[in-house]
């Protein structure tokens, strides 16, 4: 058509901007940030190359390392926990039973109650004392836990709040699973196959894709949890769950250190992508695309 | 087939403890609501309030100014919905339904924007913001939607756009239509259920918004329900009758635009995860 040149960028042009004033200018910025010893209370800023990121690797910085491990710890737990229950719960959601359709939003309501809310029921579900869960445990004879309060629990615990709002991954792993063709069991039942060698043979290799798709999303997000920390644990016991972008604001809103702070993002942003690269490379030897065998 | 019935059974089983245990948050969150400090300490735990204490909800609701926190969060989130709609149906209809040079390269630099972690660009973000004179504003909240509103809202429309057929276009362009012709009178019609989906989503996310508010705003009477309600259970740590009374509050809302726009839902994420 004629002018499409033009209009193309007409109508595209407020998410050009968008991304340049509120992406990639400010990510051009935070690097050149990270370059300099820039505070809010310090009358000069001066130019220090690569010195945050000396001080952040150097071992200076006890907290940075901290924050590392606990993060790692967070996302090596909760991955692989939302992944297989969010899948489990997909595969329970897709059979053909009454209701189907009342479970389905069941399972997806919690995922939209608004964070500081779903700390606060957690908060009080957790209670040591008083609370649901330890309730629960000692009434049928289980060992009770200190849930948030305690340093060697503090991140599963955190992990498991967040449990309560996959309803999101769960959809789309049903999404994942309804696009199955039928034939495809028709033929294992033709060969005298169970359920356990539908879901070998058929269901897992069809939804490699979504695996994989829901992999990336959960990794990206769990490296960024910031909420459940600030609400939830404020960092604590003994910063045991000091999550590396509360350590991250806590550094550049609250010590007002904003160069060192923009030296943390772009480590985060590295790690990040590092993980995502890993996946995208791994990849190619497990998940299956229709028409194109592996690719 | 008598294994297969089993397995059915147990899987149907399986399917009420998982989701009695999804809902039991819930019910502990209400249940707490409506009780008396004193039977909420009591032990083992009772589940119905007796009796029901309703005034719980007023006394949350009145220590601190929820009202005018209600009031703010709804401001932004109109702006907000606003901006998203507008410019997110203008920008995915050049990425979809014009042809031009470049489109495709353009859409993929910007989409791949979705995968840069927020803490990379929020300080230069706000260190911008307040040298415009905006720290403390709702500007810096409620601005970045009206250019583009997200890059996964773009893509979950341009998604949906691509399903509609050319001839449309093609037949209102034989009619002499120009390309806002196109985009008004055929494609945003027929777009509807896509765009209450992108509306939806921008409500929740802008409703449960944290961290945005929390750099932003600094005056209490700014404050959003996500602040207001943080700032609560900073002072009343232990009140566990008013904390639930005021959580449930700011749950609501939530559930009642969600369970209106049920069906909507289920199918934007359905679109975004497939073709992801």
């Amino acid at each position: 058509m004629r002018k499409g040149l033009f209009y193309g960028l007409l109508f595209t042009s407020p998410a050009i901007l968008g991304f340049l004033l509120f992406t990639l200018g400010p990510m051009i910025a935070s690097l050149v940030l990270s370059l300099t010893d820039y505070n809010v209370f310090k009358a000069q800023t001066s130019f220090v190359g690569l010195d945050n990121y000396v001080r952040l690797f150097g071992g200076e910085d006890e907290l940075f390392y901290r924050s590392l491990g606990v993060t790692f710890y967070f996302v090596l737990l909760r991955v692989p926990a939302v992944i297989l229950i969010s899948f489990a719960v997909a595969l329970l959601l897709n059979m053909n039973v009454r209701g189907k359709s009342i479970f389905r939003t069941i399972i997806y309501l919690p995922s939209i109650v608004p964070a500081v809310a779903s700390a606060m029921i957690w908060m009080w579900l957790l209670n040591p004392d008083l609370g649901l869960v330890n309730s629960a445990l000692s009434a049928v004879g289980l060992p009770t836990s200190n849930w948030l309060y305690a340093e060697n629990s503090v991140v599963p615990s955190v992990v498991l709040t967040t449990l309560w709002g996959i309803g999101g991954t769960v959809i789309i792993f049903l999404a994942g699973l309804t696009g199955i063709p039928k034939q495809y069991y028709e033929a294992i039942d033709v060969d005298g196959g169970g359920w356990y060698s539908k879901l070998r043979h058929i269901t897992i290799p069809m939804v490699t894709p979504t695996i994989f798709f829901n992999t990336i999303m959960t990794i990206i997000g769990s490296f960024q949890v910031f909420n459940e920390a600030y609400i939830l644990t404020e960092g604590g016991p003994n910063n045991r769950s000091l999550f590396y972008v509360f350590y991250l604001w806590r550094t550049g809103f609250r010590d007002t250190e904003m160069g060192y702070a923009s030296a943390l993002a772009w480590v985060l942003f590295l790690i990040i992508l590092f993980f995502t690269y890993l996946v995208f490379r791994s990849s190619k030897s497990w998940v299956y695309y229709e028409g194109g065998g592996r690719s | 087939m008598k294994t297969s019935q089993s397995v059915q059974v147990l899987g149907y089983l399986a399917l009420l403890i998982v989701s009695a245990l999804f809902m039991t948050p819930f019910v502990w969150l209400i249940r707490s609501s409506l009780m008396d400090l004193s039977q909420i300490f009591t032990m083992p735990p009772e589940w119905l309030p007796r009796p029901f204490q309703w005034g719980n909800f007023k006394k949350a609701l009145t220590i601190l100014p929820f009202g005018t926190y209600f009031l703010n969060t709804t401001i932004i989130v109109m702006g907000t919905l606003a901006g998203t709609v507008l410019t997110s149906t203008i920008a995915a209809f050049g990425f979809s339904r014009i042809q031009w040079k470049g489109r495709d390269l353009i859409f993929g630099i910007l989409l791949s924007s979705m995968m840069l972690p927020a803490a990379v660009t929020l300080i230069p973000s706000f260190l911008g913001w307040q040298m415009l004179g905006f720290y403390d504003t709702y500007y810096p909240l409620i601005a970045p939607a009206f250019f583009g509103g997200g890059m996964f809202n773009i893509f979950l429309l341009r998604q949906f756009y691509l399903t509609i057929p050319r001839d449309f276009d093609e037949a209102a362009v034989v009619d002499g239509a120009g390309y806002f012709t196109i985009y008004f009178r055929i494609i945003l019609p027929l777009s509807r259920s896509a765009v209450i989906v992108v509306a939806l989503f921008t409500f929740l996310a802008t409703w449960n918004d944290f961290m945005g508010p929390l750099i932003y705003l600094k005056s209490d009477s700014l404050f959003t329900l996500a602040l207001g309600l943080q700032m609560f259970q900073g002072t009343y740590t232990a009140q566990w009758d008013l904390l639930m009374a005021a959580s449930t509050a700011v749950v609501l809302p939530c559930v009642i635009v969600f369970l209106i726009g049920q069906r909507y839902f289920l199918e934007g994420i359905t679109l975004t995860g497939l073709k992801g």
